[in-house]
């Protein structure tokens, strides 16, 4: 029976028509394939293979057809050959069982008198070189470097890199060869030549100097931009290594600069020259000049580079790139959101003392429209700017006060934590901006919306510790203590974090403790306000709060009951007097080992090792070939998040034996309960939670175990 | 790692009408990359530029007609040169096809992938001077035949 034999271009119409069975169709095609390579006669052959090609491209597996590959490849017919060649292009690789029968095929290919053979043989081997074929190939594509088509020439000279990857040894004796064609009459050969050792060059620049020369010559005689930008960018990594090529370098650069209408080429001299050339000032002006036109440009991609690069430059030349601060201000309003933080980024670097004030102002302009992460990269940033160098650009901390102050009104933040250690680290270390700081603190203080709408950990309300902080510790001249107290210690303040509620707290000690001592009138008043409002928190669930909350209970107790309250309290405040300065993060290291002192000494001797290690080993069985590469990564992933130990049942039973061997030895082990894991795991737990061994006892605990998280399910 | 490291041709419906890689890779994780890399593709405005990181490496990408070009790039390749890149690409497949579409490509698949071989090799840009490339194409379209 003849079959009607599909052709690609009927098998891509059948797909389209098959839209909702599109899997089935594919699967059918396949089969018609599997038959069609069987059938004698080259055609049928041709067709499959080409069918194949185009369904691996959907992501079909073809590997099954590679001797029939092969096949297609021997045949005669030009055409016939390059399908064959193309369909092993994209998917053989060293794992291809039948790629040492390719071995004899390139070789006849690769030498044949039609030089369009030769090219799809050459361009066959560039993609599937393996360290066999490299070897093998080596001297018959050297050989071609010379060959008298220019044709051939470029693509020999083009898979000499990939055949030097994969058998270095071919480098050495082909180098002389490959210097060669850099002044070939072919400029499209010499093209080819400089792609090969540049890529050289870029691991081992060194090696490449002596070359220098020849590539100058190039830069400034060619026309070719992507040679140029190749031959620049190598120019680049030379630099460093040769002082006077960068002197040099200047004439030929500026010349391309000024006159090349290529945006991609002046944009690699520019890389090049801020890299190499940061010392030649004209140079570098003339970048920015360019710069300028890049940022000013309407192209997104013009802009967002531009930006990219004056920072690069600002960082050796902060001073020239400050000329263009207003255009980099008028970046912050585009609408693409990295071009925003590119600007953000070069306006850290642009401010002065003088002109600080000014851009924080703009900046702070900008909060109200923003929206979404562009506002906390906006709040990040004032703060970045303010306080970098150790607030060596703030001539004036009560208005910085006062621009912290207006971020607190922006609500939602991720950065809750950031302006709380900005407000602390101000007012503990700028003494005189103490009271201006206290009263702002206690303004924040009575805002209902800090405490009342934004509750979560790192949110604004974090901004409530330093509040209270600031407030317990320098606030002890306050005219209204009592108020202040109402607010500490108001019921809202339950629904705080934690941590926030400990600190308000504490801090309303110290606060009651001064206004006692200074007025012992008031004390009564105090301490009854205290009595009534501490109890919310002595209940806390929280332990830091309660165990605050209690200790604060009992001194109010204990003043209420004392004849003069104001003595107590004037103890308590000696208590607070001491001043609490930061600590230099080196100030440990700093402290000299007392004599005689061994800090490596072990002072009990150790236990006996434990196979703890062992228990995270992980067990490579389960990592199959190379095939599930993509998988492979995202597992490891997944375990490192989990740490979970991924044993055998075998290595589970043995380390569970030898636990219970030490277990009873061990004379502070109670009884036979087996050891619990500290995330709640126990030991004996499998892959998927079941528990084999739990006995009442473990399970007689203060509410029940947390339910454990495995593989994504609750288990 | 080579400069390029892969070049694909993907519809708005995600389906790959062309796909060249150059380093080595399994079904699987060019089905991921593809289908990811078209919907970040897609779902950036139109008003922003033209590349983005992703997973170490960059993607430049530039919207022809109903098809993305995008090209996966190292970190430190020059992505206004492959933005020039993918406009020869575009040009010299609009001379060859005569006024190319989508379903040009999509039933002369291996014809793309000679032109592209023309142009790129191991990775590399090799030529992007159009009548070069198209020269050997025409004198091969005739040993074809």
């Amino acid at each position: 029976m003849a079959m009607f034999r599909r052709s690609l271009a009927d098998m891509v119409r059948g797909i389209r028509a098959n839209k909702k069975d599109e899997h089935k169709f594919i699967m059918k095609a396949i089969q018609e394939i599997k038959e069609e390579v069987k059938m004698p006669g080259k055609g049928a052959k041709v067709v499959a293979i080409q069918k194949l090609t185009y369904l691996h491209m959907l992501g079909y597996d073809m590997t099954w057809a590679a001797f029939n590959m092969i096949e297609v490849m021997s045949q005669e017919s030009f055409g016939a050959k390059r399908i064959g060649y193309l369909a092993a292009s994209q998917c053989f690789n060293e794992h291809t069982e039948v790629i040492m029968l390719a071995t004899n095929l390139l070789k006849r290919d690769i030498t044949s008198v039609n030089e369009y053979e030769t090219g799809i043989a050459l361009n066959a081997l560039a993609n599937i070189c393996t360290p066999d074929l490299a070897q093998d190939l080596a001297a018959d594509t050297l050989a071609l470097v010379t060959s008298s088509r220019p044709y051939v020439r470029k693509k020999a000279t083009l898979v000499l890199y990939k055949i030097f990857l994969r058998f270095p040894q071919a480098l050495r004796p082909s180098f002389p060869r490959l210097k060669e064609k850099l002044e070939d009459p072919d400029p499209a050969v010499v093209s080819a030549a400089v792609n090969v050792i540049c890529e050289l060059a870029r691991k081992n620049p060194k090696n490449y100097l002596p070359l220098a020369p020849i590539f100058f010559k190039l830069l400034t005689t060619s026309n070719n931009n992507w040679m140029l930008i190749k031959i620049i960018k190598l120019m680049g990594a030379l630099t460093p290594l040769e002082k006077r090529l960068a002197k040099k370098l200047v004439a030929p650069l500026t010349d391309i600069m000024n006159s090349t209408p290529a945006m991609s080429l002046l944009y690699e001299c520019i890389n090049t020259c801020t890299v190499g050339l940061s010392e030649f000032t004209n140079v570098i002006r003339l970048c920015i000049a360019k710069l300028r036109l890049f940022i000013e440009d309407s192209d997104q991609n013009l802009k967002y580079l531009g930006l990219l690069a004056l920072y690069n430059i600002m960082k050796t030349h902060p001073k020239a790139v400050l000329e263009h601060r207003d255009m980099v201000i008028f970046c912050l309003d585009d609408e693409d959101i990295t071009i925003r933080q590119r600007a953000l980024d070069l306006l850290t670097g642009m401010v002065t003392r003088r002109n600080l004030m000014e851009i924080i102002g703009k900046l702070m302009d900008k909060l109200d429209e923003a929206e979404g992460p562009y506002r906390d990269d906006l709040v990040r940033k004032v703060i970045e700017i303010c306080s970098q160098d150790n607030y060596k650009y703030i001539t004036d901390f009560e208005w910085y006060i006062n621009v912290l102050m207006e971020l607190t009104h922006i609500g939602r933040t991720a950065h809750g934590a950031l302006i709380r250690e900005q407000f602390m680290d101000v007012c503990i270390r700028v003494q005189v901006t103490r009271p201006y700081g206290v009263s702002s603190m206690i303004t924040l203080l009575k805002d209902p919306r800090m405490v009342g709408e934004n509750p979560e950990a790192g949110g604004m309300c974090e901004v409530l510790y330093a509040a209270a902080y600031i407030i317990g510790e320098f606030g002890s001249g306050s005219k209204q203590p009592k108020i202040v107290l109402e607010y500490l210690l108001q019921p809202l303040a339950a629904s705080l974090p934690n941590h926030v509620q400990a600190v308000f707290v504490h801090n309303s000690l110290k606060v009651a403790a001064a206004a006692i001592k200074r007025q012992p009138a008031a004390a009564a008043d105090i301490l009854a306000l205290m009595k009534a409002r501490l109890p919310a928190f002595s209940h806390s669930t929280y332990l830091e709060v309660q165990e605050r909350a209690c200790l604060l209970l009992e001194c109010v107790t204990l003043m209420e009951n004392s004849p003069t309250p104001d003595v107590l309290a004037g103890e308590l405040v000696a208590v607070f007097a001491e001043a609490l300065n930061p600590v230099a993060a080196k100030a440990q290291k700093k402290v000299p080992v007392p004599a005689g002192v061994d800090l490596d000494a072990q002072i009990n001797s150790p236990p006996p090792s434990d196979d703890e290690e062992d228990l995270y080993r992980r067990d490579d069985d389960d990592e199959g070939g190379d095939f599930w590469e993509g998988d492979r990564d995202e597992e490891r992933r997944r375990e490192k998040e989990w740490k979970k130990p991924k044993l055998s049942r075998e290595e589970k039973r043995r380390q569970r034996e030898q636990r219970k061997q030490r277990v009873a030895s061990n004379p502070y082990y109670l009884g036979d309960s087996p050891v619990v894991r500290p995330e709640g795991l126990s030991e004996d737990e499998g892959e998927y939670g079941e528990v084999e061994t739990l006995t009442a006892d473990m399970l007689d605990m203060d509410g029940p175990l947390p339910p454990m998280e495995v593989d994504g399910r609750r288990g | 790692m080579s400069s390029i490291r892969y070049l694909l041709l993907v519809n708005r419906q995600g389906q790959t009408r062309l796909s060249k890689y150059y380093h080595e890779n399994t079904a699987r994780a060019r089905a991921h990359t593809e289908a990811e890399i078209i919907r970040k593709c897609m779902s950036r405005p139109a008003n922003v530029c033209s590349f983005f990181p992703y997973e170490g490496h960059k993607v430049v990408y530039r919207r022809y007609a109903s098809l993305f070009f995008v090209v996966g790039v190292g970190k430190d390749e020059n992505e206004l040169s492959i933005l020039e890149f993918i406009h020869c690409l575009v040009e010299v497949l609009d001379t060859y096809f005569e006024n190319v579409c989508e379903l040009d490509i999509m039933f002369n698949m291996e014809k793309v992938h000679y032109i592209l071989e023309e142009m790129i090799c191991n990775g590399y840009v090799v030529d992007s001077n159009k009548k070069n490339i198209l020269f050997p194409l025409m004198l091969m379209e005739e040993l074809d035949r």
